[in-house]
């Protein structure tokens, strides 16, 4: 009897938690629709949609919001081939150098974000590299690799070794079976990764904060714009980004429900 | 032919990322241990004159930020361990069919942008915002209460946004004990909390070690949380690291003080992984 009411406690703690997790995120929400006449944006003053209308008035945040997606992708990119390959031999390969890259691998990942930034700016000094887009995609690609490499690592070792050697015996090249029968086998992996990567370059402020010379991405631009006020547009902006990230993991639940 | 390039395949793989973290990893670390022994500022130049007397004025100027930040990161490490336990136990052990569902909720916050989730907490809190303003018109609350701006708005969003990082660990060390121990310990006569105590929380041991470090590097270094929920008073040492460097420019105490930040964290979790008795830091990690 006292096991049952202790289960329900918990089972109303546990909803708790979730309902402190969320209210951030409902506020968020809210206030892109506050009709807001003074410049602070805090109290609610009744429904509007302009908010919505006006989504792009700002350029200088719409700008930030391209760079910060154009950098995503482009660093999606180079971090899922460079880490799926490392992944690759680090699960497959017994080779020297499989103990420094496995504690390369975790140090990145066990790096307080400023330390690693703070590097990359002394990196940067020192060599007088001006900093913008690039030093932001180079930095973004540093921390998501980690993430990558330990996702498709994951996947490697779980795969079974003779549909490969099934294909070779089948006379297929190096070539062939990586794309016809490893590539696909780890495909979900690496699709996971590459997820992974995009949301923490997305997401990212601390890192970028070092070394983005002039360039703004969206968290910087927030950032900057906190002690002044922040507009409804990024609260607009953030309900879009929720809103298209929530549905893509459900259709994603649902379509692996499905082939399962 | 056939058997050269299988032997060098694994290399190959792995050279690009090796080159990138050589070269954008070990490396920055090496210059920026090389910059915090330098002299000089921005408009002529630094100059490598190995000024140990660097760490010694960095950490004299702000100790204090130092040990704010430690004492914010280890009781909001605290606070998210005795949240994030009995969460993790209800999901694990009574989540049924729906467990993936409770974790798709937790999660939920990581749909949201970080530096946005915490000013939306700064909403939250605002003097006259939807939370205290009401209470205060309604009389409930002294017209000048206030959280924002004081160490409880900032250990609150650390505890906030790092949550998730402590169940999860402790959540998926839960869910592999076997049921039939803990059936094995009751029937060996021992009480809920016996077999709680002397079965599960042992077992769940590498989980909160994982949560804890997960957790505390990042809550102890983080600058967001002290710059949009603190006040002058909170301020946090990736505070001074950020404005050293960007503000500044002062590039050999911004080092000094980054690489006083990295060897304390570290030393901190050698000291918690043997208090723990963990042989092996990385393995446990791993884990």
């Amino acid at each position: 009897m006292r096991g049952k009411l202790g289960d329900r406690l918990l089972h109303g703690y546990t909803w708790l938690i979730i309902a402190w997790l969320t209210a951030p995120i409902l506020v968020m929400i809210m206030f892109g629709f506050n009709d807001k006449q003074s410049k602070s944006n805090t109290s609610w003053q009744g429904f509007t949609l302009r908010w919505y209308g006006e989504l792009f008035a700002d350029g200088s945040l719409t700008e930030a919001l391209v760079s910060s997606l154009q950098i995503a992708v482009i660093s999606t990119v180079l971090t899922t081939v460079v880490g799926t390959a490392l992944g690759l031999a680090l699960g497959r390969h017994r080779f020297r150098g499989r103990g420094v890259s496995n504690f390369l691998v975790f140090a990145a990942i066990s790096t307080p974000e400023l330390v690693m930034g703070a590097s990359l700016l002394s990196l940067f000094v020192s060599g007088n590299t001006p900093r913008g887009t690039l030093t932001i995609t180079i930095a973004h690609v540093l921390f998501s690799l980690s993430f990558v490499v330990v996702t498709v690592r994951a996947r490697v070792v779980g795969l079974d070794p003779s549909m490969e050697e099934a294909a070779r015996d089948l006379g297929a090249g190096p070539w062939t079976t990586f794309r016809l029968v490893t590539l696909p086998a780890i495909m979900p992996g690496v699709l996971a990764g590459a997820l992974l990567a995009f949301a923490l370059s997305v997401d990212d402020y601390v890192v970028t904060s070092f070394v983005n010379g002039s360039t703004l991405t969206f968290p910087l631009w927030i950032m900057g714009a906190v002690k002044v006020g922040i507009p409804p547009q990024v609260n607009v902006m953030g309900t879009l980004i929720f809103g298209i990230g929530v549905a893509i993991a459900i259709a994603n639940a649902i379509a692996s429900r499905r082939r399962a | 032919m056939r058997r050269v390039r299988t032997a060098a395949a694994p290399y190959l793989l792995a050279l690009p990322a090796w080159i990138w973290f050589g070269v954008f990893f070990v490396v920055p670390i090496a210059a920026m241990a090389s910059v915090s022994l330098t002299t000089g500022n921005l408009l002529e130049g630094f100059q490598q004159t190995f000024s140990f007397s660097n760490y010694a004025d960095a950490i004299g100027q702000y100790h204090t930020q130092m040990i704010r930040s430690l004492v914010y990161g280890g009781v909001a490490t605290v606070i998210m361990l005795l949240l994030a336990y009995p969460m993790a136990y209800w999901i694990a052990f009574k989540g049924g069919r729906r467990k993936s569902m409770y974790l798709f909720l937790l999660l939920l916050p990581f749909f949201v942008s970080f530096v946005l989730r915490t000013i939306s907490w700064g909403f939250l809190l605002a003097d006259d915002g939807i939370l205290f303003g009401p209470l205060k018109s309604a009389g409930l609350l002294p017209a000048d209460f206030h959280v924002l701006a004081t160490e409880f708005a900032v250990i609150g969003g650390l505890v906030y946004n790092f949550l998730p990082f402590m169940v999860l660990p402790i959540y998926v060390a839960l869910e592999r004990v076997d049921p039939r121990v803990i059936e094995a310990a009751y029937d060996l006569y021992a009480s809920r909390w016996a077999a709680f105590r002397r079965v599960v929380l042992p077992l769940s041991l590498p989980g909160v070690f994982a949560g804890v470090l997960m957790t505390f590097v990042p809550a102890t270094a983080d600058p967001v949380n002290a710059r949009v929920l603190g006040g002058t008073g909170n301020t946090m040492i990736g505070n001074i690291i950020q404005t050293e460097y960007l503000t500044n420019n002062d590039y050999p105490t911004a080092s000094a003080l980054s690489f006083t930040l990295m060897a304390v964290l570290l030393v901190g979790i050698f000291v918690y992984a043997r208090s723990l008795g963990t042989e092996n830091v990385l393995e446990a990690a791993a884990r």
